[in-house]
Order: structure tokens, then C-alpha cells, then sequence
């Protein structure tokens, strides 16, 4: 609703402005398609997303394989305009339609034992290029800690600019965590799963002294490889300056998640 | 060396009448095209994109220039006259791909400088940058009469590491298993290893 519409344009001084469609579908990190901009765009397509199901499994109070529309029904669709932070260095701003992740968790029951979520992608090796290749050790996990996928910001976007998602944009349903790095918001969900330890997450098992867990937003622990303190918004063409990262990515709110921990080590 | 191949004597023949001068216009030309497409909205990302089309035209170019000598040993196909103008468009892509990650993409003084003493794969790319400069500065034949001859060749042996820093800057840029930039890797390795002195073993 409006008060989830106006927490974001908070955190950040001027009303942001959202790219194009084309902008969003053309120039996208998904790995099982293949590791350039463009790949995803030109094989995903090929993904088969109906019928979909979920699999939601272990400390939960009602577990099972839930078609999509099962698992959201009853829930409100909001539309969130988020800022999107890669890793790389480039960023975007996106008008998601989904819903709050906490609603859903409540939903299917979340126990007092769970202490994080994990979230699976769907594997599809006939159409998907890049799992053939082996670019990364599939199927793509993430994981969140429970009281971080519990913030209203986190949410299960299954459309953008009001029309249902891009394959190549996490169709059907896939996360949205603004204030971390945009690999954290896992695409094309078939698997949530309630858990007591810290689940595995394919950037980090990758590469972990590049990729933690945590992966917040934040322009003052650099990637080894290259400085974070800045971003380059896409569509700003051939001239376009760089602007400056916030920290959280412009979401302050959720500072007090991680308070007393050292972000520097817990990157 | 091999005796030319009828087919290698016909490609020699037809290059004789290629002029060498011929390379540096479609080079001149290729690098103004790369950069009206990254204005006129070839990608959302320009920047990126020019930047890494630059690059891989420089590694491109720098493959066919080590390729010159084991064509000429191993098949016979003679391509020297043209390996002056290969190796100086390998020095100005380089040149425009630093420009573009300076100017465009990295922007102020102070990350670039930033960039150059803390990023080892940047490191490595500015090496071989400033190891081009005097390979073109003495791409010429005062320079190679002033020289002479030996003391030419030896320095112009700095070809072979900025080849392997180059491709290695590359690999080193990927995030995960990226193919092209080990192919690279793995050709200009391969070219490098025919010029290995291998014992030559008496046939007749």
C-alpha cells in the first residue's frame, strides 16, 4: 500500500527515477543462462515457469509443494520502487510489484527453532547454456538470516512495472532485498526452507574472502577487485558520472539488524 | 622453415599486392565504429561495453601478431610486412581502452590512481600499457637503423610478456568460470610455446 510506497523514497533525496523495461530486460546477471549482460535476454525465454511450485520445507508448521498461486493467495500485491545495487559497480532503480517475504514466512508456519531461510533456483539444463558450462556450481542458493527476511523491505516480487516478470528477470518468483548486493535476491524460486544453520550461498562457497554471507550494501568495504564506493546508474549513456553508494543502499532502516557487528569482517 | 604449400605460395601471392598501409585505415575505421555504437545505443551499459570491445581488440590483435612468425615457419605463409601495423593497432586500442577506463568509466585522477596501486589486475594492464609505449615509440625504421638490429629485437621481446599480462589481466577481471578470456590465455600461451627452442630432429 502507500506506506510501503513512500519507506524507500525516504531513504534517499530526490524521487527516484525508474529505468525502462528495456533497460531492465536487456542487461541482466543470470548466471545459468550464461555469464554475459545480454544472455539472459536472448536464452531465457526458453524457461518453462507454468506450472510453478515451491517447495517449502523444513522448520515450518505447514510444509508441502505449493503451486505459486497457492502460496501468495490472500496475500496484498504491492508495487516497491527499489534501488538495485550489483556488486559490479553498476546500479538501477526498479518498480517491483510482489509481496512482503514475512507474510508469506507467516504463512506457512514459521517455527521458533528457525534461525535462517534458504532459497534455491530452479534448474532447467536443457535451455539453460550456462549450466552446461558449468559457470557456477548449480542449483543457485541464498540465504538470509530469519530476522533479516522478516523486514518489511524484503520482498517476493513476481512482476515489474505491473506486468509479470522476465524470465530473465526471475520469472516467476524471486527475492528482492534491496539494502544487499543484487546476487543475494535469488531468481526463479522453487525452494524456501526453514533452518537452524547458516545455509550455504553459491557466491560464497565461490569465492568467500569476494562474496559473504552478509553482502550489505556498503561503500566502505571494497570487493578486492575493485572499489565500491561508487556506482553507475544504467541508462545514462556514453557520459553518464558516477554517483556515490549509500550505505544500506540509501535503506538506513535496517542498520539495526546488524547492530554490534563488525561490517568490515561480516561483509 | 617449411617449404610453402602451393595453397600458402597462392595466399603470398594475392598479399603481395595488399598494401601494409591498408591496416591502419580499417583500423582507424573499426575503433570510430566501436565508438559511434556505444553512442548510439548498442547497450544500456556504453561505457562497459566500449571499454571491453576495445580491450578484446587489442587481444585480438596482439594474437595475430604473434602469429606471424609460427605462420611463416610452420606453413609457410608470409605476413611480416604487415606486423609492424598489427602491433602499433594493438598499442592504440590498448591506448583507447585506457582512455575509456580512465576518462569514462573510472573518471577522477585519484581512482584511477587508486585503482592502478591497489587493484593487482589493474596493476598488471598499466604494466603492460607502459611496456607498449616504447615498442611504438621505436616502431619505425629510424629507430630500428639507430638501434641496430639486435638491440631492436631484444626489446621488442617485451612483446611476449605484455601478451601474458594482458590476457591474464583479462581472466583475472571475470567473475566465476568465464570461457572467452581463457581462450585467449590459452592461444597466446600456445603461440608463445612455438617459439620454444624445440631440438630439431634430422628427417633424411
Amino acid at each position: 500500500g502507500a506506506m510501503a510506497l513512500a519507506r524507500p523514497a525516504q531513504a534517499q533525496q530526490e524521487p527516484l527515477q525508474p529505468n525502462t523495461l528495456e533497460e531492465i530486460q536487456g542487461y541482466n546477471n543470470f548466471y545459468e543462462f550464461g555469464y554475459d549482460k545480454a544472455d539472459p535476454a536472448r536464452y531465457a525465454g526458453e524457461m518453462a515457469t507454468q506450472p510453478w511450485t515451491v517447495k517449502v520445507d523444513g522448520l515450518v508448521d505447514n510444509p508441502g509443494d505449493y503451486a505459486l498461486d497457492d502460496l501468495l493467495s490472500g496475500i496484498e500485491t504491492e508495487e516497491r520502487i527499489y534501488r538495485l545495487r550489483c556488486v559490479e559497480g553498476w546500479s538501477m532503480v526498479i518498480p517491483w510489484n510482489g509481496v512482503e517475504l514475512a507474510d508469506v514466512l507467516a504463512k506457512v508456519g514459521v517455527q521458533p527453532a528457525a534461525r535462517f531461510v534458504a532459497f534455491e533456483t530452479v534448474v532447467q539444463p536443457e535451455v539453460m547454456p550456462g549450466v552446461q558450462a558449468g559457470v557456477l556450481d548449480f542449483p543457485y542458493v541464498e540465504g538470509l538470516r530469519l530476522d533479516e527476511a522478516m523486514h518489511p523491505l524484503a520482498i517476493l516480487a513476481t512482476g515489474l512495472y505491473g506486468e509479470p516478470l522476465a524470465n530473465q528477470n526471475g520469472a516467476p518468483i524471486r527475492l528482492v532485498v534491496p539494502w544487499k548486493y543484487g546476487f543475494k535476491s535469488i531468481k526463479s524460486i522453487v525452494r524456501i526452507s526453514l533452518v537452524e544453520e547458516q545455509p550455504p550461498a553459491t557466491w560464497n562457497l565461490t569465492n568467500a574472502t569476494e562474496y559473504g554471507f552478509y553482502s550489505n550494501v556498503n561503500p566502505e568495504v571494497d570487493h578486492p577487485r575493485w572499489s565500491q564506493a561508487t556506482e553507475r546508474r544504467i541508462g545514462g549513456g556514453l557520459f553518464s558520472s558516477r554517483q556515490p553508494t549509500l550505505m544500506f543502499n540509501g535503506y538506513e532502516e535496517v542498520a539495526s539488524l546488524y547492530e554490534g557487528m563488525d561490517l568490515t569482517e561480516n561483509f | 622453415m617449411a617449404v610453402p604449400s602451393a595453397a600458402a605460395q597462392a595466399v603470398n601471392t594475392a598479399l603481395r599486392r595488399v598494401p601494409a598501409w591498408l591496416l591502419y585505415g580499417a583500423g582507424a575505421i573499426y575503433m570510430a565504429w566501436l565508438f559511434w555504437q556505444a553512442l548510439s545505443g548498442v547497450s544500456v551499459e556504453p561505457i562497459d561495453w566500449l571499454e571491453r570491445a576495445y580491450g578484446e581488440t587489442a587481444l585480438q590483435l596482439l594474437v595475430a601478431t604473434l602469429a606471424v612468425t609460427p605462420l611463416r615457419r610452420l606453413l609457410g605463409i608470409n605476413l611480416l610486412k604487415f606486423r609492424r601495423a598489427l602491433g602499433l593497432l594493438v598499442f592504440f586500442f590498448v591506448l583507447a581502452h585506457f582512455l575509456v577506463w580512465a576518462l569514462l568509466d573510472v573518471q577522477t585522477l585519484d581512482a584511477v590512481w587508486a585503482d592502478i596501486v591497489k587493484r593487482p589486475y589493474v596493476t598488471i594492464g598499466m604494466a603492460a600499457f607502459l611496456m607498449l609505449i616504447p615498442l611504438a615509440a621505436t616502431s619505425n625504421n629510424a629507430s630500428l637503423r639507430r638501434m641496430g638490429g639486435a638491440a631492436w629485437r631484444r626489446m621488442h621481446w617485451l612483446t611476449y610478456p605484455i601478451a601474458v599480462l594482458g590476457a591474464v589481466h583479462y581472466v583475472w577481471l571475470a567473475r566465476g568460470f568465464a570461457l572467452e578470456p581463457l581462450l585467449y590465455l590459452c592461444a597466446i600461451v600456445l603461440l608463445l610455446a612455438t617459439r620454444l627452442p624445440f631440438r630439431r630432429v634430422a628427417t633424411a
